[in-house]
């Protein structure tokens, strides 16, 4: 029985971070994922603040989950969302002012990503807070392993280097492009067909994104 | 206050800065709805005309919080206008335009949502903009979704046209045409500043 229980909560957990990888397969979140992955540090920085913002959010939801009545139930997420985003946006302000020009706006439009209201809605609010958070999580390792993997490859191709350590030598001629808009579109482009062209492999039949449709 | 002029901020916000192709704001639609035209266009009017309502609110929203030092609720204060304001829209439209609301259906609530409009009332703010450049923000910001809005749409339902290999069909291509429409926006880059 235990190890059971032990079973399903890794699931929930899992199920962020693979089979509903919010970055590859569900493309939720694209306006961040995009703007802030230039460089591999930023899209940690952005992941981890969503992360945060994620498990605080889906805990106090589905804490107050037999409280809020229905009609009014977004309202209050998005009220709740907007509080904890505004404690991350001022907590980094405070850690690094050098994050905090670099993200610019796009820390506070955390509020409007719709990962965070999506889970809200779709899961903690019809779970126990444990389980909750436990796939909130997930969902924000998954976020944050999708962020890296864009702004590691973006930062790499346009500018020869990973963390600010040069890679290639002096010889290398970077792609900039990669590190301007059209590379935010192309490189998610790109990772989006790598996944499609394994699960065809497989067999398994293509994901269709959902986009933001959870109101 | 900022020096700039408000034909560069007009110009700025919808071409060299354009909210989708250079700011990646408001995706979400900009993949959701593209598909076809008769979707496309009126989602970027309606979208257009929340982000001037809402950059409206926001700056008198602003000057109050301002005047009370109450800066932290900003943000707080902002979402709840922005989805007061949609909702007005919403009823405005149901009461005397039933046609145009029940074409919009689904799309219409999911505004509120959409970050280009926070992104506006968020940048006029950090940009510290007057009253008639927050005005030509917003209008240009509309003006420039809905230029993206119309022009994916119609690349879009021309591939659907083509003979497209089944591995790259979906938001992959969606993707991969948008990284283009953006390479050709930055060509405006220097215009408006």
């Amino acid at each position: 029985m235990k190890d059971l229980s032990q079973a399903k909560n890794f699931d929930e957990f899992m199920e962020g971070i693979w089979r509903q990888n919010p970055v590859f397969v569900m493309v939720l979140g694209m306006c961040p994922a995009l703007a802030v992955t230039v460089s591999a540090v930023n899209a940690l920085a952005m992941g981890f603040a969503t992360t945060f913002v994620l498990v605080c959010s889906c805990l106090l939801v589905s804490l107050m989950r037999k409280l809020v009545p229905k009609e009014v139930r977004i309202a209050t997420y998005i009220v709740i969302i907007a509080t904890f985003v505004t404690v991350v946006d001022y907590v980094i302000q405070a850690v690094s002012l050098e994050l905090y020009e670099a993200l610019g706006a796009f820390i506070q439009l955390i509020v409007v990503n719709c990962i965070i209201l999506g889970r809200a809605e779709a899961h903690a609010s019809k779970h126990p807070p444990a389980t909750a958070m436990l796939n909130a999580l997930g969902m924000g390792i998954g976020f944050t392993i999708g962020l890296f993997a864009l702004g590691g490859v973006r930062e790499i191709l346009g500018a020869g280097k990973l963390f600010g350590v040069s890679l290639f030598g002096a010889n290398f001629q970077p792609w900039v492009v990669m590190v301007l808009p059209p590379g935010g579109f192309f490189v998610l482009g790109a990772w989006l067909l790598l996944f499609a062209a394994i699960r065809r492999k497989k067999g398994i039949p293509p994901a269709e994104s959902k986009g933001c449709h959870v109101a | 206050m900022s020096p700039e002029s408000l034909s560069q901020i007009f110009l700025s916000a919808a071409l060299a800065n354009n909210f989708v192709l250079a700011m990646f704001l408001g995706l979400c639609p900009f993949l959701g709805v593209s598909a076809r035209m008769d979707t496309a266009f009126p989602m970027g009017l309606a979208s257009a005309f929340v982000m001037l309502v809402a950059s409206l609110c926001a700056f008198g929203l602003n000057l109050l919080l301002s005047m009370f030092h109450l800066e932290f609720l900003r943000l707080i204060a902002y979402i709840v206008v922005i989805a007061s304001a949609v909702q007005l829209v919403e009823m405005i439209l149901k009461k005397h335009s039933p046609a145009l609301f029940r074409a919009l259906g689904i799309y219409l609530p999911l505004i509120t949502t959409n970050c280009a409009v926070l992104g506006v009332a968020l940048f006029q703010t950090a940009r510290e903009y007057s009253f008639l450049q927050s005005l030509a923000f917003s209008l240009g910001a509309g003006a420039g979704f809905t230029l993206a809005l119309v022009l994916m749409a119609s690349v879009r339902e021309r591939l659907q046209l083509s003979d497209v290999p089944g591995v790259v069909q979906g938001t992959a291509l969606s993707l991969m045409l948008a990284g283009l429409l953006s390479m050709a926006f930055m060509g405006f880059a220097g215009l408006g500043a």
